[in-house]
């Protein structure tokens, strides 16, 4: 048994990110077109003695120049203001900005936003103030009398990771279901893929959907150098992340937001809206194998991209009239960590089998960094990208190819190739999969 | 469009009075409270130093397989509440899972099962993160990132970021039943498992799965989670000597706020078909649910949305998407935490959707009992009303005494007709949440 197939269309009208590479959506696609890195020495915090010292920042934004008025969002977390920048750009750009005859209760919101950025320095004193070093353990009085002078409530509220739906709502007046998934590196794709089912069930006509993520501080990067997934590698940072290469050796952390607007395509085209491309399919599985390591014939992505090309109705083993691979292109989740790489190339084959190597497949984490739970989001918008212009963007830092990975990873080079049809696949830690198909919009 | 109609067979809620719902049942039906003096950590320095803390005899070693103590070392306070609420709903359904009979076939195809849990924000543990940060403090005993990412990080255990991240509730509930279908994790603050609950309706209607373990759990019991709910304004005043019993009255025009309660639920929603073709007992339908996103002018929602036009938004929407009107509504089962701003929400929600019926209309409240159990509330919620349903039975009321126009006061347990209860949920960050359960002899 397979997704029952829904006749209600969804279409994407608008798009808006803020990444290491830039806050717009043209300038960023053509720096990854360049072949362009965002990588550098990390800032935000004094990393230097990390075994990781580097990441891929936002640089130079400010949310002034996309909300309206900046003082409602003054609280806002890092996570929040990316948000807001990118959601901006979407909205503006679906034409719902001061369309007259929007239903707001009709407009529903699915993000995949991670935490807000803990206040590390008063945290980190009033944990210290607390400690009680005989017992080895906190002292909750001397703890909270600290804590009570040192914490500002709105900075611990905007730490809530449903804070990001907050601000979007204000700023965008939506009033329909309104909701945050956070399934780590899997979740804007995930958030797409229900915010895609809400419309497709009838429960809205409008979603504002996508990520917004940042752990670019202390604890987020301490919380992955212990789990060894990060790049460690010494030297110049725009090399650290190599997807798929024989020596790759973990993900280079990144942040930021992708946002986009998808709507019924009745919708879309009552108003006069340009249908973008078109959500085709949406697959979601759990590996339910191990905390940590991946099932090692990556059974769970190939379950996810199974059940998004089913809905989708596409035979992955089927070729086209044109003698072409059932889809175009595959947005890698491409962490460039050894296992991840290893298994979604196998996970890749087992759903594609002869045509895997006919299917190019890159990842633009090798130039963004990996946006975790807005990773999946930004990997979409660029399949869209990838439509429009008919330019597949480069995996970079590719050069001793891994006798075990064989298929088109596009290294270093973008493409142009036909493309039609996209499938771009995130995978998180916990074990969620989630697979979106997307496609050109014909009428 | 005829739509798979979803059953809840299995509830596994685990509050202050026990693991599963015998205890909370009885406890409610006898109004017991378990809010007393916080074991956990001192609390004698924040406003409230009572809560609602599971039982002492409470232990998530002797409620996972053998093969898999060693995981609870990684287990949050949260994940713990989930990995012991999937337990007893997997029990509670009948249903042979990997973690129940691991020698034996599963009742349903794994890849037919899904999991969708609600997490609040986790709070890492103090004891084990400051052993760490003390060790790298400098001459004036201040933190220094510099040691820490020499030295002090390596304190903690590898793993140490997968103890909090939310996902992981569902990522061991997943692991320990062998849950290979479509999985995720909602982060709505109080709204996560009401909203939880409906992702799986949707899942299950669309064909993508059977059957989910679905709910939520949270737990506030750490200092740092604790001070944020007290930031918050949740807080009742409720010194160490004061009796913690009477303080949570919902509804009470004396009402200061609210005592917290760690806790949640996971239920087995099934698709009709499937759970009638394997005989399941079925507890109760799950009609219709309902979302939609208040607007907050302070942006976050500390100051909730009086008017509770949004709130009523997600009841009639859970209500037109059950096929029934208000009138068809018994019984109600609202957020009542008791702290004022929600309360005045959640009358002015009700008021809009009963008018002046809503007095007729018996309130069922947890808080006074078990706390108000933020992420973990919905599934709490939706266990007591499955019981209720069949038991045609309202629990008691505790504490509260003047309420005018609604049906709110303190009570004991009353034999009572059901068919139709209504479960919603507001939230900090606006988010809203609302479902109907109804006796499957009913529709």
């Amino acid at each position: 048994m397979t997704t029952t197939k829904n006749n209600r269309r969804v279409v994407v009208t608008g798009m808006g990110w803020v990444t290491p590479l830039g806050h717009d959506v043209d300038s960023v696609w053509k720096r990854l077109l360049n072949s362009e890195s965002g990588m550098g020495p990390t800032t935000r915090f004094d990393a230097r003695t990390f075994p990781t010292n580097f990441s891929a920042e936002v640089r130079n934004y400010s949310i002034q120049n996309f909300v309206k008025d900046a003082a409602v969002h003054a609280t806002a977390g890092l996570n929040s203001q990316f948000a807001l920048g990118a959601a901006s750009q979407a909205w503006r750009q679906s034409g719902l900005d001061g369309f007259a005859g929007l239903n707001k209760k009709r407009v529903g919101l699915y993000l995949g936003a991670g935490e807000g950025v803990i206040d590390f320095d008063n945290y980190a004193a009033s944990n210290i103030a607390g400690w009680n070093a005989e017992e080895r353990k906190i002292d909750g009085v001397r703890w909270a009398d600290h804590a009570h002078r040192a914490m500002d409530r709105m900075r611990e509220v905007e730490q809530e990771p449903n804070m990001p739906l907050a601000h979007l709502a204000r700023e965008f007046g939506i009033r329909g279901p309104a909701l945050n998934c956070l399934t780590a590196c899997a979740a804007s794709t995930q958030a797409i893929g229900e915010a895609f089912s809400l419309i497709q069930r009838g429960d809205t006509d409008v979603m504002l959907s996508g990520g917004t993520h940042t752990m670019i501080h202390v604890l987020g990067v301490t919380g992955f150098n212990r789990l060894t997934a990060l790049s460690t590698s010494k030297g110049d940072p725009t090399k650290a992340s190599r997807p798929f290469d024989a020596t790759r050796d973990g993900f280079v952390m990144g942040e930021g937001s992708g946002m986009i607007v998808i709507e019924s395509l009745e919708h879309a085209l009552a108003r006069g809206a340009t249908p973008l491309a078109e959500v085709a399919g949406y697959g979601s599985s759990a590996d339910a194998f191990r905390i940590t390591d991946i099932h090692p014939e990556g059974r769970g992505g190939a379950a996810s991209m199974h059940m998004a090309l089913a809905q989708a109705g596409i035979d992955p083993n089927a070729r086209r009239a044109d003698g072409r691979a059932a889809i175009d292109y595959i947005s890698a989740h491409g962490t460039g960590t050894k296992e991840n790489d290893s298994i979604e190339t196998r996970g890749v084959k087992r759903v594609f089998g002869a045509s895997a190597k006919d299917i190019p497949m890159s990842s633009i984490k090798s130039m963004m960094g990996h946006l975790i739970a807005a990773a999946g989001a930004v990997e979409f918008m660029t399949c869209v990208l990838a439509i429009r212009d008919g330019m597949l963007p480069p995996t970079i830092n590719y050069g001793t190819p891994d006798p075990d990975l064989d298929l088109d990873y596009v290294p270093n080079k973008t493409r142009a190739a036909k493309v039609d049809i996209c499938l771009s696949n995130s995978f998180g830690f916990g074990g969620q999969n989630d697979t979106l198909v997307v496609k050109r919009y014909i009428a | 469009m005829s739509r798979r109609r979803v059953v809840i067979t299995g509830l596994g809620p685990v509050t202050a009075h026990g693991v599963g719902i015998d205890p909370l049942w009885v406890a409610l039906c006898e109004g017991r409270s378990a809010l007393a003096p916080i074991r956990a950590f001192n609390a004698s320095g924040f406003i409230a130093a009572s809560g609602a803390e599971l039982p002492d005899t409470f232990d998530v070693k002797d409620l996972v397989p053998k093969s898999y103590r060693k995981a609870t070392k990684v287990m949050a306070r949260d994940i713990e509440i989930a990995v012991g609420g999937a337990l007893a709903a997997v029990r509670d359904a009948g249903l042979a899972t990997r973690g129940t009979d691991p020698d034996s076939s599963p009742t349903i195809r794994p890849d037919r099962v899904g999991c969708h849990i609600g997490a609040g924000l986790i709070a890492a543990e103090l004891d084990e993160l400051t052993g760490a940060l003390a060790s790298s403090r400098n001459a004036t005993g201040s933190f220094d990132p510099g040691q820490w990412g020499q030295q002090g990080m390596q304190e903690l255990t590898p793993l140490w970021l997968l103890k909090y991240l939310p996902n992981m509730l569902a990522c061991h509930v997943t692991i320990i039943h062998d849950c290979q279908g479509p999985s995720n994790t909602i982060t709505c603050n109080e709204a996560s498992s009401g909203l939880s609950l409906a992702e799986s309706q949707r899942v299950i209607e669309r064909g993508a799965a059977d059957a989910c373990l679905s709910g939520g759990a949270d737990s506030k019991m750490n200092p740092m989670a604790y001070l944020r709910q007290e930031l918050a304004g949740r807080f009742a005043r409720c010194a160490p000597s004061d009796d913690a019993t009477s303080i949570v009255k919902p509804f009470d025009a004396t009402a200061s706020g609210t005592l917290i309660g760690e806790g949640g639920g996971i239920l087995v929603v099934e698709a009709e078909e499937t759970a009638k073709a394997r005989g399941a007992r079925i507890h109760a339908v799950l009609a219709g649910t309902g979302a939609s996103q208040s607007w907050c002018d302070d942006t976050v929602g500390l100051v909730p949305d009086s008017s509770g036009e949004s709130l009523a938004d997600a009841m009639h929407a859970a209500l037109r998407d059950a096929g029934l009107t208000p009138a068809d509504i018994d019984a109600i089962i609202p957020f009542g935490s008791g702290v004022p701003s929600l309360d005045a929400l959640e009358r002015n929600a009700l008021e809009r959707v009963f008018g002046a019926d809503l007095a007729k209309k018996p309130l069922i409240m947890l808080a006074p009992s078990i706390g108000t159990t933020c992420a973990g509330f919905g599934a709490i919620a939706v266990a007591v009303a499955c019981r209720a349903l069949n038991e045609q039975k309202l629990p008691a009321r505790l504490n509260t005494t003047s309420a005018a126009e609604l049906h709110a006061l303190a009570a004991p347990s009353t034999a009572q007709t059901l068919r139709h209860i209504l479960i919603a949920t507001p939230s900090l960050g606006g988010q809203n949440s609302a479902a109907v359960v109804s006796r499957h002899a009913e529709l």
